[in-house]
């Protein structure tokens, strides 16, 4: 990895390029995961996509970035209700108008942050990382 | 997008004959791009290999008229394909072709061998390749959309009839989240 020394991530027009196209993968995401039953796509695909668009804040940014954005509360909570969400949506066998929208959007939550927290893990336990510092 | 949600006939999955050349050409790019990525040395080739094997599995999705499956197969290969490029980062791992050749040699060719000749006995026990005699999903292309309202029957069959395979799936991850909170929360801390 090219890094500039005195900065973290990659090179500026990365960073800026990242800033403005992080908006629009996120809405992908959620767009896929709302249309889920109209059209291809779920809650997988929508929550894979968003942890890519995370996964595209770390490679830019370095990964002090995306460890803050791991382990704020704000993700910590839409997990945790998402997850209870869920649980209780299968196992009393919800079935009603939104059924699919809140099934596929606490899908896509925990996939998102899922996928993005084992690819934070891989990084984190990657040697060559670790001699870079 | 009137291909995957709308048809409730049966007889319309049947493949045409065009699908069967593309699907072929499919498969022997895919087969070309898994020989170099076991073939090639460097670690980033094979790399780039596996994700143009993927990348056909996607096109071959398209063809066999699976949309959901080929969007699911192109994202989490994107995915994956990040994840390997970054393990295999500035790392040089030599296969070691010496010594133990024949023994090697003969253990991988009696792998293969015993692999297709159960692979055919089990095989051959298929309907065949195109056919569509399919007993438990005509009841989900039935019965979708009046017993869950969603027009897509992938999404239905996901979310609806098969709703605890999504919960075992989400759990994985749910687990898998909270491992990894609670290890690298001391790293986060020390530094």
């Amino acid at each position: 990895m090219d890094t500039v020394s005195h900065e973290k991530g990659m090179t500026l027009i990365v960073k800026t390029v990242t800033r403005m196209t992080l908006g629009f993968i996120l809405l992908y995401g959620i767009y896929i995961t709302l249309n889920g039953d109209v059209s291809p796509g779920g809650g997988f695909v929508g929550g894979v996509i968003i942890a890519l668009s995370l996964v595209h804040i770390m490679l830019a940014f370095g990964k002090e970035v995306a460890l803050k954005r791991l382990h704020s509360y704000a993700l910590r909570f839409a997990v945790s209700i998402a997850s209870l969400a869920f649980l209780y949506a299968v196992t009393i066998r919800y079935h009603g108008d939104y059924s699919h929208i809140a099934i596929s959007l606490a899908e896509m939550v925990i996939v998102g942050a899922g996928l993005f927290a084992i690819f934070v893990a891989l990084v984190l336990s990657s040697k060559s990382d670790k001699d870079s510092e | 997008m009137g291909s995957s949600g709308h048809d409730c006939d049966v007889s319309d999955t049947i493949l045409e004959v065009d699908d069967m050349l593309e699907i072929n050409l499919i498969l022997l790019f895919m087969i070309a791009a898994s020989v170099i990525a076991v073939e090639a040395k460097d670690l980033l080739s094979s790399v780039i290999a596996v994700g143009a094997v993927g990348i056909g599995l996607c096109m071959a999705f398209l063809v066999l008229k699976a949309p959901d499956l080929a969007i699911m197969q192109l994202v989490v290969e994107i995915l994956s394909l990040i994840i390997l490029i970054r393990a295999t980062n500035d790392r040089d791992l030599p296969f070691s072709a010496s010594g133990r050749w024949r023994f090697n040699t003969f253990v991988t060719v009696s792998f293969v061998a015993v692999f297709l000749s159960l692979a055919y006995a089990a095989l051959k026990d298929l309907p065949a390749f195109g056919s569509s005699r399919m007993n438990v999903s005509k009841v989900y292309i039935d019965n979708a959309i009046a017993a869950t309202g969603s027009k897509n029957v992938v999404a239905s069959i996901i979310v609806n009839f098969r709703a605890y395979d999504t919960l075992g799936e989400a759990a994985i991850l749910f687990t898998a989240l909270i491992g990894i909170l609670a290890i690298s929360r001391k790293i986060g801390k020390n530094n």
